[in-house]
C-alpha cells in the first residue's frame, strides 16, 4: 500500500497519540527489506473483533502502530474489513488507557469502599494471593472463580485453565463464551460428540440456499455476509431465507422473509422435519447408516434460582439425558407440527413456511443454515440447535461443500480459546471433559500432576465442583464465592439482571473482585482491584475463528505504562501462590518434590512449557525483529511453550479423543491461518466426510467419529414457551443484541471517535404504531422498565431494525444505558447460556 | 439644527440645502456600500444548511427576521444564528451537518416557531423537507466503494432505504465478496445530514449540498425510456408481438428476460438429470416405487 | 453659574442623596438588564420565560412580540408573515404609541448602556470636540433601510444593525459583534457626542415616529425653580428637546416635553437638584389655563 502524504501525516498523528499515551520506545530492529518506502514495517494479525477471523496487516514505525490494512492475501477477507476493522489501530490509543494497577484503598490499606489508588504489581499480586488463598481454604474450590474470554489468546486460555484446574484445583473457570456459544457447544456434543462446525466458510460459495436462523449476519459477520451476498448475486437460482423475531439488515437480501414470534423457531424447525417426513423427502440411506434417533426430557425449567416458581413447576429440571427412539417414534413426535400449527404459533404465513421447508427438502439444493445468538441465547438453545441439525441430518445435507449447518461465533477466539483449550468449568483442553475420569487422568499425565489434582465433577472430597457463569454471579451474591477474577471481558455490562444479581454480588462486602482490562469499563468500575492489560497486538497471540482456523500474530508494539498481558498476569500471579496454599497434604504426598514450590514452578517452569529458549527477540523470515515482553520477562519462549504443551493433548500417549490435531507452532506464523484437524501438515475443510477428513475410515462415506458408533443424534424436542412472556403490565418483548459499528460492550469501539460519532448511543428500535400507542416520539427519550430495572433510551422508529408490533430491540454496547438492568437471568438449563433475547418490558415517555 | 425657531432665523436657505445634500450624499454612499456588503454577506457557504422548510435563499433572507425562535425550539440544539464575522448572513439560522445534523422531528418545532414564514408553515411532513441533498462526493475514498463493510450512511439514514439505498454488486477484485454501494435518491433525501455526520472518514465522503449545487439536469431532448414507460404504466408505443422461435427440445427462449434457457441446466452446479424440473416429483415417485 | 459637564448631577446628589439622584437611571438599568435576564433564563438555566430576541419573541409560550420595524423591512422585501408576527407587532406598536416610542431606546435597547457609558466617560474626560452631523441623518438612514429590502430583496439592515447584533450576541452568541459595539463606544466617546443614538440609529428614528401621540411625557412642571445649572442639558442624549419646555414659559409654551425624540429616560429628573422635572401625561399642559401646549417640532426638524 502506498501511503499518501495525508495518510502519512495522519499515521504520524496516531504515533504521536501513542507517545502521549505513555508507550515506551521499542528496541526492535526493522530489516530494510521488510519495510515499505515510508519505513513502515508490515506484519499480519487477526482482527480483534468477531468470530469471522479477518486478517489484517499492521504497519508499525519506531515501535508504534501507524496504520493497518486488510490483508489482501487472507482467504477469509481478501483485503476487506468491516467498519470496526477499519479502525483497528485506534482501539489501542483510547485516551483513558489504564497504565497502573489500581486498588480500592482507604488510609493506605485495601478497603472495599475505598477509592482507587495506584499500586505496584507486587502489591497487587500480594493482596490477590492473600484473598484467593483464603477464599480457597475457607470456601473450597467454589470459593474462588475466574471469568475469562473468547477474546483471550489461545495460550492465555490454556494458561488460565491450567492455573485454575491444576493449580488452584478448582473448576470455577468460565469464559464469556458461556453467554455466547454454550448452547452451540451443547448441541455439538449431544449431536456429534465433538465440538465445532463440520463445515467451513467455503460453504458460502457452494450453497444454493442460505437460511439465517436468528443471525443478523449483515451486521454481526459483515465480511461473511459480503461473501454470502456475492454468491446470491452471481449464482443462478441461489436464494436467501431469513428468519428473525424482527426485521433487520439481513432482510435486505432476503428472498423469503419470516418474522416469527419469539421462541417459536422450535415449532418451525419441527414443522420442517415433519414436512420432510410427510413428503418422504428424507435421505433414507443416510439416516440408516449415520443417524440415531433420540429424545430429550421435556419441561426442563429455565435455569433460574431454585426458589423461582417456574423452577418449582418444572418436571424435569435441567435434565438432558437422551433416550433412543425409533424413526417412527420420531416421526410421531414431529407430526403435530403441521404447517397450520407452525404458522399459528409463529405468525409466519403458511406459504413462506412451505417455501422454506421445500428448500430444505429439495435433494438438488445445497442448504447452508447459519445462526448466532438468536439460537444460542435461548432458554431452549441446545434444543433449537439440535432441531436444526435434525433437518440437515434427515436430508443428509451435512459435512459436504454447501450443505452445512453452521454455528457462527461472536468472538474472535470463542472456538480457539474458550472451547478448544478448555476454559469452561466442565472442560479440559482439546475437547476433553471433567466429567470423564479418563480425560482427567490424561490431562494430569500431560501436566505431570498427581492423579486427583483436577477436581472431579463430583469429587469424592470436594463435592460438586462445576459452576457455570450465571451460577458464579449468584454465588458471589450469596457470599458462597468470595474471589472473582475477570479477564478480557466486561461481564458487569454483559451479564443479565444487573440490579438483582451482578452488581450486588460484586459489591458484597466480603467479596474481592479483580478486573484485568485495558480500559475503565463498567466492570472495572465495580471491581476492587484493576489490573492494566496489554491488548491484542501488544503481545504475541493466536485466535481460532468459527471455521476452525487458527491464526497467529507477533507482538507489534509495546503496551503503555505498566500494562501487562493476561498471560503475563496469570503466570506471574502463579509465583505468589505456594503449592501448599492450595493443595491438601494427601495430594502433595503423591508428589513430594512439589513441596515448597510455587504454582509457577509446577505449572509453567515444568520442563515442557519452558522448554523453548528465548534469545531476546522474535525474528520473521524477512529479518524484522519483534519484542516478546512475556518471554523476555520469564526467560523462555512462553507462547510456544504453552502451545506445544497444549498440542501434546493430541500428539502423545494414549490420546482419549482424536480430531483436534494442530500444526506445529512455527507453521502458524508462516500461514494465513490453518484449519484443524491438521494431519501430516494437511488442514481439514469439511469434517466427518470421507476424502475431506482423514479421521473418517475408508469406505464409510460419512462417519461422525465423535460418537463411538460413528452416528450422529437426531434429538426430538418440542416447542416450549419462553421463561417470561409479555403480559398486561409488561406488554412488550425485549430483544437485545449488537450493531455493526460497535463491538460487544463498546469498551474499545466507543473509544474510536469516528465510530462513536457514527453511532453514539444505544437507541430503542420499535414499531411506529407501538410508539404511537405508548405516546412516544421518534428521537425523544423513553423509559423502559422490566421487573428488574429501568433505563432510558432514545426512541428510533425508522432505523435499521424494524421490530414488529409488540417487540422492541435495544443494543447492549452502550455503557451509558445498561440494557442488562432489564434482562432476565434465565438460561438454557442444559447449556446454562442466558437468554438475552426474550423478556417482558414496558415503555413510557421519559 | 434646522429648526424654524425664532432664534434660528439667521440660518439661510443655502446652508440648509448644503447640509441636506451632504447628509443625503453620505447616506446614499452608505447605501451603496451596504448593498455591496449585503451581496457578499448573503452568500451562504455550501456546508451551512438552512432549517427545514426554509424558503429559497433570496426569499429567506427577506423573510427571516433573525429572531432565533427556531433555534430555541429545536429540541436537539443543532441550529445556530450567524454571527458577525462568520461567513453566514448575520443572525440567520443554519446548521452544519457534519457536527449537528437535523434529527427530523415529526412535529417540526422550528417551522412552527417561525413567526414570518421564512420557514414555510405549509411544511407539515418532515420527510417532504428539502434542506439540501446528500451527495457521495468522494467515491475514491468511500470505503464502501472498495468493498469494506461500512454503510454507516445507509444505516443512519432516517428515510430508510428510500433516500439512500445499497446497490449490491459482486466484488470483482476479491472474487468472492460483494460491494454494497450507497446510492442517494433525490426524490426522498431531505438533506438532514445524518449521513454526513456519521461518515467515518477523516473528512466526510458524503456531504449535504444545496440542491442547486448538487443536482445535474438531463437535457430536455432526451428521456430515459424505462422511466417513461414506468411513469406511463405501459409501453409508449404498441407493445411487441409474441415471437416464435425454432428451438430444440428442452430449450426455451425468453425475449425480454434471460434469453436462451436450457432447462435443467440453469444451475451449473447441479448434475444433468433426466427427471422432471421439480425434484420433489422425482423424489416422491422414487419413494413410492420402492 | 452653569455647571461644567463633568460635574453634572453633583448638586443633585448633594441635595437629594445618591439614590434619588439616580432613581430613574437605576430603574432603566434594571429594565434593560431585566429584559436581557428574561431572555437568558432559558439558555443559561433551562428556565424558559421568553424565547427568541428583540426581533421576535414568545413569552411563556403565549405572548408574541415582534419588532414592527424589522417586520416592516421583511414585508417590504415581499414576505407575508404569520399572523402571530402581526399580532406581536401590533402589541408592540400599541405599547410604544402609549408610552413613547423612544422608551425602547432608553429602557430596552442594550446599546443604550454602551452609549450612556461613552457619554459619561466623555463628560468625565472632558472631551469637548464633536462632529457636527445632523440629528436628522437617522431619518435618511431609516428611509434607506426601508428602500434597500425592495432593491436587494432581503432585510439588509439586519446584517449590520448594532442593536439586534448586540442583543442577539448576548442572548445567542457574540462572534465578532463586540468589535462593532466597541466601535460605537469609541465613536461616541471620541468622535461625536451622542453620536450613534442621537444621530444615526434608524431603530431609534423609527420608534421616535411612534412618539407623536404618546401619553407618557416628561414635564418641566416646576420650571420656575430652574437655576440654569445646565446639568439637564449636559446629561440629556437629545438636549434639543428640553429647551422649549423648560424655557418656553415666556413664549406661552407649556412645560411638557412634546418632542418625539425625547427618550423618556428620566435622567433630567434625576440630575435636577431643584426637581424641575417629573413624569406626567401629555394633557398636563392643558391643566394650566392660558398656556399653549408645547408645539411638536418633530415635523419641522428636516
Amino acid at each position: 500500500m502506498s501511503l499518501t502524504r495525508r495518510d502519512f501525516i495522519k499515521s504520524n498523528a496516531i504515533a504521536a497519540a501513542a507517545a502521549t499515551a505513555g508507550v515506551t520506545l521499542s528496541a526492535t530492529k526493522t530489516a530494510l527489506a521488510g519495510t515499505d518506502k515510508d519505513g513502515v514495517r508490515w506484519d499480519k494479525a487477526a482482527c480483534r473483533y468477531c468470530g469471522t477471523g479477518c486478517s489484517v496487516l499492521i504497519g508499525t514505525k519506531d515501535g508504534k502502530v501507524v496504520a493497518s490494512q486488510g490483508d489482501p492475501d487472507a482467504p477469509v477477507n481478501k483485503g476487506l474489513n468491516c467498519i470496526k476493522g477499519y479502525f483497528l489501530p485506534k482501539i489501542l490509543y483510547g485516551e483513558d488507557r489504564l497504565t497502573k494497577p489500581l486498588l480500592r484503598k482507604k488510609n493506605g490499606k485495601f478497603d472495599k469502599d475505598g477509592k482507587f489508588e495506584e499500586i505496584s504489581w507486587d502489591e497487587a499480586f500480594k493482596i490477590m494471593a492473600e484473598k484467593f488463598v483464603a477464599a480457597r481454604k475457607n470456601k473450597g474450590p467454589k470459593g474462588i472463580g475466574m471469568f475469562g474470554s473468547g477474546q483471550w489468546t489461545l495460550w492465555e486460555g490454556y494458561a488460565a485453565s491450567k492455573l485454575m484446574k491444576a493449580g488452584f484445583r478448582t473448576n470455577s473457570l468460565e469464559p464469556n463464551a458461556r453467554h455466547c456459544m454454550a448452547s452451540a457447544v451443547g448441541a455439538f456434543m449431544r449431536g456429534f460428540g465433538i465440538d465445532e462446525p463440520m463445515g467451513c466458510y467455503d460453504d458460502l460459495e457452494h450453497a444454493d440456499v442460505f437460511v439465517l436462523w436468528g443471525a443478523n449476519m449483515a451486521e454481526m459477520h459483515p465480511i461473511l455476509w459480503s461473501r454470502l451476498t456475492d454468491t446470491r448475486l452471481t449464482k443462478p437460482g441461489c436464494e436467501v431465507h431469513v428468519l428473525s423475531t424482527f426485521r433487520h439488515r439481513s432482510f435486505e437480501l432476503s428472498d423469503n422473509s419470516m418474522i416469527f414470534h419469539p421462541q417459536t423457531d422450535l415449532a418451525i424447525l419441527n414443522y420442517i422435519a415433519n414436512y420432510i417426513i410427510q413428503t418422504k423427502a428424507y435421505n433414507k440411506d443416510f439416516i440408516d447408516k449415520h443417524v440415531n434417533f433420540t429424545k430429550t426430557p421435556t419441561d426442563i425449567g429455565y435455569g433460574l434460582r431454585d426458589n423461582d416458581p417456574r423452577e418449582k413447576k418444572a418436571k424435569n429440571r435441567a435434565k438432558g439425558k437422551l433416550t433412543k427412539i425409533s424413526f417412527e417414534e420420531y416421526a410421531k413426535s414431529v407430526a403435530p407440527y403441521t404447517v397450520e400449527h407452525a404458522s399459528e404459533l409463529s405468525g409466519v404465513p403458511k406459504d413462506k413456511l412451505e417455501r422454506l421447508a421445500k428448500a430444505y427438502a429439495d435433494p438438488n439444493k445445497k442448504v447452508a443454515s447459519y445462526w448466532t445468538m438468536g439460537f444460542n441465547q435461548h432458554t431452549r438453545g441446545v434444543w433449537v440447535n439440535g432441531l436444526c441439525y435434525n433437518v440437515h441430518l434427515l436430508m443428509g445435507k451435512i459435512s459436504e461443500p454447501g450443505n452445512s449447518p453452521f454455528s457462527l461465533t461472536g468472538q474472535p477466539s470463542a472456538c480457539g480459546t474458550a472451547r478448544e483449550v478448555g476454559t469452561f468449568t466442565h472442560r479440559l483442553p482439546a475437547d476433553l471433559v471433567v466429567k470423564k475420569e479418563a480425560h482427567c487422568q490424561f490431562a494430569e499425565k500431560v501436566w505431570q500432576l498427581p492423579e486427583g489434582t483436577i477436581p472431579r465433577a463430583k469429587d469424592p472430597k470436594l463435592g460438586k465442583t462445576l459452576i457455570h457463569a450465571v451460577a458464579m454471579h449468584r454465588a458471589l451474591k450469596d457470599g458462597k464465592m468470595n474471589c472473582f477474577w475477570v479477564m478480557c471481558n466486561n461481564n458487569m455490562q454483559a451479564a443479565a439482571n444487573f440490579n438483582d444479581e451482578s452488581y450486588p454480588g460484586w459489591r458484597r462486602a466480603e467479596n474481592f473482585v479483580v478486573v484485568s482490562d485495558p480500559y475503565p469499563t463498567v466492570s472495572a468500575q465495580a471491581a476492587d482491584l484493576i489490573l492494566p492489560t496489554a491488548m491484542w497486538i501488544e503481545k504475541e497471540g493466536a485466535y481460532g475463528n468459527a471455521e476452525r482456523r487458527t491464526q497467529f500474530w507477533r507482538q507489534q508494539t509495546k503496551a503503555p505504562g505498566d500494562s501487562k498481558s493476561d498471560v503475563w498476569q496469570l503466570m506471574e500471579f502463579a509465583k505468589y501462590i505456594k503449592v501448599e496454599d492450595v493443595w491438601d497434604e494427601e495430594l502433595l504426598a503423591k508428589k513430594p518434590e512439589y513441596k515448597g514450590k510455587t504454582l509457577y514452578d509446577i505449572l509453567y517452569a515444568n520442563g515442557v512449557v519452558n522448554k523453548f529458549p528465548f534469545d531476546g527477540k522474535i525474528t520473521d523470515d524477512r529479518g524484522n525483529e519483534y519484542d516478546n515482553d512475556e518471554s523476555a520477562h520469564f526467560g523462555f519462549y512462553v507462547q510456544k511453550g504453552l502451545f506445544e504443551e497444549y498440542r501434546l493433548f493430541n500428539t502423545v500417549g494414549n490420546i482419549p479423543k482424536k480430531g483436534h490435531e494442530m500444526a506445529e507452532f512455527e507453521a502458524y506464523h508462516k500461514a494465513r491461518g490453518i484449519r484443524w484437524p491438521v494431519i501430516n501438515g494437511k488442514e481439514t475443510l469439511w469434517r466427518f466426510r470421507e476424502g475431506y477428513d482423514p479421521h473418517v475410515a475408508k469406505g464409510s462415506d460419512v462417519q461422525f467419529y465423535g460418537k463411538k458408533d460413528g452416528r450422529a443424534n437426531i434429538i426430538t424436542a418440542p416447542y416450549e414457551p419462553a421463561a417470561e412472556t409479555p403480559d398486561k403490565e409488561y406488554p412488550l418483548w425485549l430483544c437485545t443484541g449488537r450493531v455493526l459499528e460497535h463491538w460487544h460492550s463498546g469498551s474499545m469501539t466507543r473509544r474510536v471517535p469516528e465510530l462513536y460519532r457514527a453511532v453514539p448511543d444505544a437507541v430503542v428500535y420499535m414499531h411506529k404504531k407501538d410508539a404511537k400507542k405508548f405516546k412516544l416520539r421518534n428521537g425523544r427519550m423513553a423509559k423502559i422498565s422490566s421487573r428488574r430495572g429501568t433505563i432510558t433510551c432514545k426512541v428510533e422508529t425508522r432505523g435499521r431494525n424494524h421490530p414488529p408490533e409488540g417487540l422492541i430491540y435495544i443494543p447492549w454496547f452502550d455503557a451509558g444505558r445498561l440494557v442488562n438492568k432489564l434482562t432476565l437471568d434465565a438460561t438454557d438449563p442444559l447449556s446454562k447460556e442466558t437468554d438475552y433475547k426474550k423478556c417482558a418490558v414496558k415503555i413510557t415517555k421519559a | 439644527m434646522a429648526k424654524p425657531d425664532k432664534g434660528n432665523k439667521g440660518i439661510n436657505r443655502r446652508q440648509f440645502l448644503t447640509t441636506t445634500l451632504k447628509t443625503a450624499c453620505s447616506v446614499g454612499m452608505m447605501g451603496i456600500g451596504l448593498g455591496f456588503y449585503t451581496q457578499r454577506a448573503n452568500a451562504l457557504p455550501p456546508l451551512a444548511i438552512r432549517p427545514p422548510g426554509a424558503l429559497p435563499e433570496d426569499n429567506f433572507l427577506g423573510a427571516c427576521i433573525r429572531c432565533g425562535l427556531c433555534v430555541r425550539d429545536c429540541p436537539f440544539d443543532i441550529l445556530f444564528l450567524g454571527q458577525l464575522g462568520d461567513d453566514i448572513p448575520s443572525g440567520s439560522p443554519y446548521f452544519i451537518a457534519r457536527t449537528g445534523p437535523c434529527e427530523m422531528c415529526e412535529d417540526i418545532p422550528c417551522v412552527v416557531a417561525c413567526p414570518t414564514n421564512a420557514l414555510d408553515h405549509s411544511l407539515t411532513d418532515i420527510e417532504k423537507s428539502r434542506m439540501g441533498l446528500a451527495v457521495l462526493v468522494d467515491q475514491e475514498n468511500c470505503i464502501a466503494f472498495q468493498g469494506l463493510r461500512c454503510e454507516v450512511c445507509f444505516n443512519v439514514c432516517p428515510i430508510r432505504g428510500k433516500a439512500i439505498s445499497l446497490e449490491m454488486q459482486p466484488n470483482v477484485r476479491s472474487g468472492k465478496h460483494a460491494l454494497f454501494i450507497p446510492i442517494v435518491h433525490s426524490d426522498a433525501c431531505t438533506g438532514c445530514g445524518l449521513c454526513e455526520k456519521a461518515c467515518i472518514l477523516e473528512k466526510a465522503a458524503i456531504k449535504v449540498l444545496p440542491l442547486d449545487l448538487a443536482k445535474g439536469e438531463l437535457g430536455s431532448h432526451y428521456r430515459f425510456g424505462w422511466e417513461e414507460k414506468q411513469k406511463a404504466g405501459e409501453a409508449l408505443v404498441t407493445p411487441d408481438v409474441e415471437h416464435q422461435y425454432n428451438l430444440p427440445a428442452g430449450v426455451r427462449y425468453d425475449l425480454q428476460g434471460e434469453g436462451l434457457i436450457l432447462d435443467g441446466k440453469t444451475d451449473s452446479q447441479s448434475p444433468k438429470s433426466p427427471f422432471s424440473t421439480n425434484p420433489l416429483d422425482t423424489l416422491n415417485r422414487k419413494q413410492e416405487g420402492k | 453659574m452653569a455647571n461644567m459637564p463633568q460635574d453634572a448631577g453633583t448638586e443633585a446628589i448633594q441635595a437629594k442623596g445618591w439614590v434619588n439622584a439616580h432613581k430613574w437611571l437605576i430603574l432603566r438599568r434594571m429594565s434593560q438588564l431585566g429584559i436581557l435576564a428574561l431572555f437568558l433564563m432559558g439558555p443559561w438555566f433551562g428556565f424558559w420565560i421568553v424565547k427568541g430576541n428583540l426581533a421576535s419573541s414568545l413569552t411563556l409560550d403565549f405572548l408574541p412580540l415582534t419588532d414592527p420595524y424589522i417586520l416592516l423591512q421583511a414585508m417590504i422585501s415581499g414576505v407575508t408573515p404569520e399572523t402571530t408576527a402581526f399580532v406581536g407587532a401590533a402589541i408592540v406598536l400599541a405599547f410604544y404609541a402609549l408610552v413613547g416610542g423612544r422608551v425602547y431606546c432608553s429602557w430596552v435597547c442594550p446599546v443604550n448602556m454602551i452609549t450612556d457609558a461613552a457619554a459619561w466617560l466623555r463628560r468625565k474626560l472632558r472631551i469637548r470636540g464633536s462632529s457636527h452631523a445632523s440629528r436628522s441623518t437617522r431619518y435618511w438612514i431609516l428611509a434607506l433601510t426601508l428602500v434597500l429590502p425592495l432593491l436587494m430583496g432581503g432585510i439588509v439592515w439586519e446584517l449590520v444593525n448594532p442593536v439586534s447584533i448586540l442583543f442577539r450576541g448576548i442572548v445567542f452568541s457574540m462572534g465578532l459583534a463586540w468589535v462593532l459595539i466597541l466601535a460605537i463606544f469609541l465613536f461616541d466617546l471620541l468622535v461625536s457626542r451622542d453620536g450613534w443614538c442621537g444621530h444615526y440609529c434608524p431603530v431609534g428614528a423609527f420608534y421616535s415616529l411612534l412618539s407623536n401621540h404618546a401619553m407618557l411625557r416628561v414635564s418641566a412642571t416646576n420650571r420656575e425653580a430652574c437655576d440654569d445649572c445646565m446639568d439637564c442639558f449636559n446629561v440629556c442624549p437629545e438636549p434639543q428637546v428640553i429647551k422649549p419646555a423648560l424655557k418656553g414659559a415666556a413664549k406661552g409654551i407649556g412645560p411638557v416635553i412634546m418632542e418625539n425624540q425625547c427618550t423618556n429616560c428620566g435622567r433630567c429628573i434625576d440630575v435636577c437638584a431643584v426637581d424641575v422635572f417629573q413624569f406626567n401625561n401629555r394633557y398636563s399642559n392643558l391643566s394650566k389655563s392660558g398656556i399653549q401646549p408645547a408645539k411638536d417640532y418633530s415635523k419641522h426638524t428636516v
